[in-house]
């Protein structure tokens, strides 16, 4: 073989063993979640290929309450993520001095645990004889009779809790990367701290940011482990549907046709995000 | 340092910083005039970026005060004082083109958008990087940042710039020229230029003003020609250039000895007393073989050569003098002769007014 041949060969043989796995364990379920997705029949004879669209129709608008609470929880939960993993980032990026090695450890180490086992914690933390519920009864912040399990409340702040460290690291990633001697230089050019912070951090931030985000709306739209643990049926998601059509009901088609519509919506949903920070930023920021 | 404390633009007065138990600057005084070109030179460490951050804002002095035309700005944050900082790291904001980096100083001090980024393009030209406003930062060459970084600072027309190693990062053809560059428009503006550098030379060909500096200390502050042809202390004089040193004892009234009793005529002497340095430039220095006759007042010491290396303008050569110490003499090649050889013996000439003399340090 030639040495050009073989120089242009090289790169397939880096790429290959990724290549054969994702063909094999993502393209070609998907491929056949797709087609599943348009068959028709029952639990008892098996599906058949009918080209039947119309699924995504029922699936639609049959859940579009847990379509919508899906999104919306996400949503809330990405903000709080954000709220909370910024300046816990920002702490550990640029003041934490030895102790940022302790710091990132602690935002991980929730990984030690199964994510099922964390969530059940979470349970036992909110119930109703717990110690939060009655702190918050004393304070007045819930009626004597109020519950914090099985609530909104309680799915929202599983999922933050369980998303927070998808969020946290790529920030702290992000502003780690951030030079000082730049917000120096702001402050040199008559920018106060909250100015520097504003023009410099925050923009040279946004792929933590970004990445941040994607990470922990993604999976939280998909999620259905916090629905199902700390909510009722009130509070299920799309993901609980889903769970339940492919497991419980064994009704294929819908539960793959859910499933297509969901990653439509996150696509849409990132394509709008990526547009709204501008992409021009967020990839020459990171340079 | 001539300025008095009201005319200077900036003035430090008793000055320390220390990190821990280290101390950078060490009860530093002085004073920088307006609309000078002020040079700091001193060896890596010796407290220069540390002065410079403290004129800045971005050191607290331990102990001191810094003024800026004549009021204390010693509390002041960064964003309140009249100076702009070119860092030798550049510190361009990559997230934004080189023109929002030039207007961002006058953005924040709310000049319109309009005309910040007019300005901005204006101090672009003067850098001769008008054409690459749009671009962003990573996009330009080392030497073309520093530019940008230049521009940024200058746009805002500050009391005084400060300049950390600005041309430390550059090689030194582009060191050179921007050298000059620099000196052409620290002239148009009329801004006092603080310079910090290692590189003696480019501290001699660029300032008026020269603070020598070491262990955070100034050891001596002048005109190039003052630091070259009087240095105070052996480090100033080691530093800036070779000073061919000899130990010495004052034995009168503009008289010294060297250690091995040759009687010189040093009328810099004055004030000194005991163990000295006496020293002067190889250039000053003329060789004349042994036995032939020497002008009427000279300074004499005899030598051999060791070396004697031709360098076309000029003729290098080391000599050891009879007092063990090797001595650097540049002979001008003003008539094309051949150069002593190596193993001659020479008398080392010069005229006493080039001597100078340093306590012995
Ligand atoms: N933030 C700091 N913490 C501790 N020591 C420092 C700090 N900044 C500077 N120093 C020390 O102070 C001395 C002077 O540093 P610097 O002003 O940077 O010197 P120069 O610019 O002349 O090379 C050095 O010994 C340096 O190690
Ligand atoms: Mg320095």
């Amino acid at each position: 073989m030639s040495l050009q041949r073989r120089r242009k060969l090289l790169p397939w043989l880096f790429i290959g063993p990724g290549l054969l796995w994702l063909l094999i364990f993502f393209l070609y379920p998907l491929l056949n979640q797709a087609s599943v997705s348009l068959m028709s029949g029952n639990p008892e004879q098996g599906y058949d290929l009918t080209w039947t669209f119309s699924n995504y129709w029922d699936a639609i608008s049959e859940y579009k309450e847990q379509f919508g609470r899906s999104i919306l929880y996400a949503g809330i939960s990405t903000v709080l993520c954000l709220i909370i993993g910024f300046p816990l980032a920002y702490f550990a990026a640029f003041h934490a001095g030895r102790w940022k090695n302790l710091i990132l450890l602690l935002i991980i180490l929730p990984f030690f645990m199964s994510y099922v086992l964390r969530t059940v914690a979470w349970q036992l933390i909110l119930s109703d004889d717990g110690t939060v519920v009655s702190v918050f009864r004393t304070l007045g912040l819930l009626s004597d009779d109020g519950r914090l399990l099985a609530s909104s409340t309680a799915v929202i702040a599983g999922i933050t809790y369980n998303f927070l460290p998808f969020m946290a690291l790529p920030l702290y990633v992000a502003l780690e990367k951030i030079d000082p001697r730049l917000l120096e230089a702001a402050t040199d050019l008559y920018a106060s701290r909250a100015t520097a912070f504003r023009k410099v951090t925050v923009p040279l931030a946004l792929p933590g940011i970004f990445a941040g985000s994607l990470l922990t709306f993604i999976p939280a739209c998909g999620d259905f482990i916090n629905a199902a643990l700390l909510g009722t049926p009130q509070q299920y998601m799309i993901g609980n549907v889903i769970q339940s059509k492919f497991l419980n009901i064994l009704d294929y088609p819908q539960a793959a046709a859910l499933s297509f519509t969901l990653m439509l919506f996150i696509l849409v949903g990132i394509f709008l995000y990526a547009r709204l920070l501008g992409a021009r930023n967020l990839t020459q920021a990171a340079v | 340092m001539a300025a008095t404390q009201a005319e200077a633009d900036i003035h430090l007065d008793g000055v320390s910083k220390r990190f821990g138990d280290m101390t950078a600057v060490d009860d530093l005084t002085m004073s920088i005039p307006r609309g000078s070109f002020f040079a700091m030179l001193g060896p890596s460490g010796c407290g220069k970026t540390t002065t410079l951050r403290m004129i800045g804002g971005f050191e607290d002095p331990s102990e001191g005060k810094v003024f800026l035309g004549g009021s204390e700005v010693t509390q002041l944050p960064p964003y309140k004082r009249d100076v702009n900082t070119v860092f030798q790291s550049y510190a361009l904001f990559p997230h934004l083109s080189v023109e929002r980096n030039v207007a961002f100083g006058l953005e924040r001090k709310k000049v319109g958008k309009a005309e910040a980024l007019k300005r901005a393009n204006e101090a672009l030209e003067l850098v001769q990087l008008g054409h690459l406003g749009k671009r962003k930062p990573a996009q330009l060459s080392g030497g073309q940042q520093q530019r940008v970084a230049l521009a940024r600072a200058l746009v805002n027309r500050p009391r005084a710039l400060l300049l950390d190693e600005p041309l430390g990062a550059l090689d030194l053809r582009l060191r050179k020229q921007l050298q000059i560059e620099l000196k052409r428009i620290q002239q148009d503006v009329g801004i006092t230029f603080v310079h910090v550098t290692h590189d003696q030379e480019e501290a001699m060909s660029m300032a008026d003003t020269i603070a020598v500096m070491n262990g955070g200390r100034i050891e001596q502050a002048g005109s190039a020609t003052e630091l070259y042809e009087r240095p105070r202390t052996a480090f100033v004089a080691n530093f800036l250039g070779i000073s061919n040193l000899i130990e010495a004892k004052v034995t009168g009234d503009q008289r010294v000895a060297t250690h091995d009793g040759v009687a010189l005529h040093a009328p810099e002497c004055a004030g000194l007393i005991g163990d000295v340095q006496i020293g002067v430039r190889p250039e000053k220095i003329t060789l004349i073989l042994d036995g032939e006759p020497v002008p009427d007042g000279s300074n004499v010491l005899r030598g051999k050569i060791l070396v004697a290396a031709f360098l076309g303008v000029s003729i290098q050569y080391v000599i050891q003098a009879a007092g063990g110490e090797e001595l650097t003499v540049f002979a001008q090649n003003t008539d094309g002769t051949e150069a002593f050889g190596a193993g001659r013996e020479v008398q080392l000439v010069w005229k006493p007014e080039h001597t100078f003399v340093v306590q012995r340090g």
